[in-house]
């Protein structure tokens, strides 16, 4: 056990929790509204454990979605985190099998952002940074669902406290924190325009997986930045 | 607690298992990574993330699209939480002193 990866870990983890506890507070309040228990709700938290499919989910509970629909519609808001997984083998192949059980379980954006950014800095990914990043979420994660849950009735219009605007900015923040990687712009762009064309002709969740692909897409036909060096040593000149 | 929510609960927590895992179990089974989908894995994060971005801000109101460019304008030079700050702040000073 490193200390300075359990502190830097949890440092880092619990400004996410702090960031995303509204979130959690709104899921937990919309999960009640649509029918769910206190203990279904948490429940939901610590198995799916994924922000953004647990409100699709649970939205479309609410309308009473054939159960096939609601879990189709969970896989395409993840889907990014087939693609997530793909770029973190690289970082964690010195895991054992168990280790590596834990840490796709926990496997969420902000986790995979850092998880990148520290290995990009040098510091590489151990075990325990991430364990101590992942729980510092995970656990307020939950916690704030149910407290959200049990209080569900008292929050009232998200709006009012400009909670709707938090998750939005958020993700932003992570975008542009990767603005200095070769092809950032055309990549962004891509996404964007398909995202949003999606979103109106074809509805939510599905532009998730469709902006995400044409983003990659795109970024799989750019020039590469040098043919004469190996790939590691090009990726290596991005900072 | 209803053993259908039950189920669909357990449901959507192994598909979302099943997408945390799937990209690595792929990866494995090829030997080496081709340099055109290592720049294209290298693309995911800003890629996804951005659709997560694109349609709040177009289907935003226009608090909601100021206080994601003061945010922005914000997250350039000053660390995150300061941009949520500001981005925040803009969103209340425009619902509740401008009345958008």
């Amino acid at each position: 056990m490193n200390r300075d990866d359990v502190r830097s870990g949890i440092r880092g983890g619990l400004v996410i929790a702090i960031s995303s506890a509204p979130f959690a507070i709104l899921f937990g309040a919309v999960a009640t509204d649509n029918g769910l228990s206190v203990g279904e709700a948490t429940l939901m938290s610590a198995s799916v454990y994924a922000g953004a499919s647990q409100l699709v989910g649970i939205e479309l509970f609410g309308h009473h979605v054939a159960p096939w629909l609601v879990i189709l519609s969970v896989l395409a808001v993840n889907f990014r985190h087939v693609l997530y997984s793909a770029a973190l083998a690289r970082y964690i192949a010195h895991f054992s099998p168990l280790q590596k059980f834990f840490t796709f379980f926990l496997l969420t954006d902000p986790q995979f952002a850092e998880s990148v950014k520290r290995e990009e800095s040098g510091q590489g990914v151990s075990f325990t940074w991430y364990m101590a990043f992942g729980s510092a979420i995970y656990v307020p994660w939950v916690i704030s669902s149910a407290v959200g849950a049990f209080f569900g009735q008292m929050l009232g219009d998200p709006k009012v406290l400009a909670i709707d605007v938090l998750l939005p900015i958020y993700f932003l923040g992570l975008v542009i924190g990767f603005r200095h990687k070769p092809g950032f712009y055309p990549t962004v762009l891509a996404s964007a325009l398909a995202s949003v064309l999606a979103y109106h002709f074809i509805g939510s969740p599905w532009h998730v997986s469709i902006g995400a692909a044409a983003g990659v897409v795109v970024a799989a036909f750019l020039p590469l930045p040098s043919l004469a060096q190996p790939v590691t040593a090009a990726s290596d000149t991005e900072n | 607690m209803s053993n259908e929510t039950l189920l669909l609960i357990l449901a959507a927590a192994i598909a979302t298992f099943a997408t945390r895992i799937g990209g690595y179990v792929l990866i494995t089974r090829l030997k080496t990574i081709p340099p055109r989908m290592e720049q294209a894995l290298n693309a995911v994060p800003a890629a996804v993330l951005t659709t997560l971005v694109a349609p709040s801000f177009f289907n935003g109101g226009w608090e909601v699209k100021i206080a994601m460019v003061v945010a922005l304008a914000a997250g350039i030079r000053y660390p995150g939480l300061l941009m949520l700050g500001a981005g925040w702040a803009v969103a209340m000073i425009c619902r509740h002193l401008l009345g958008f």
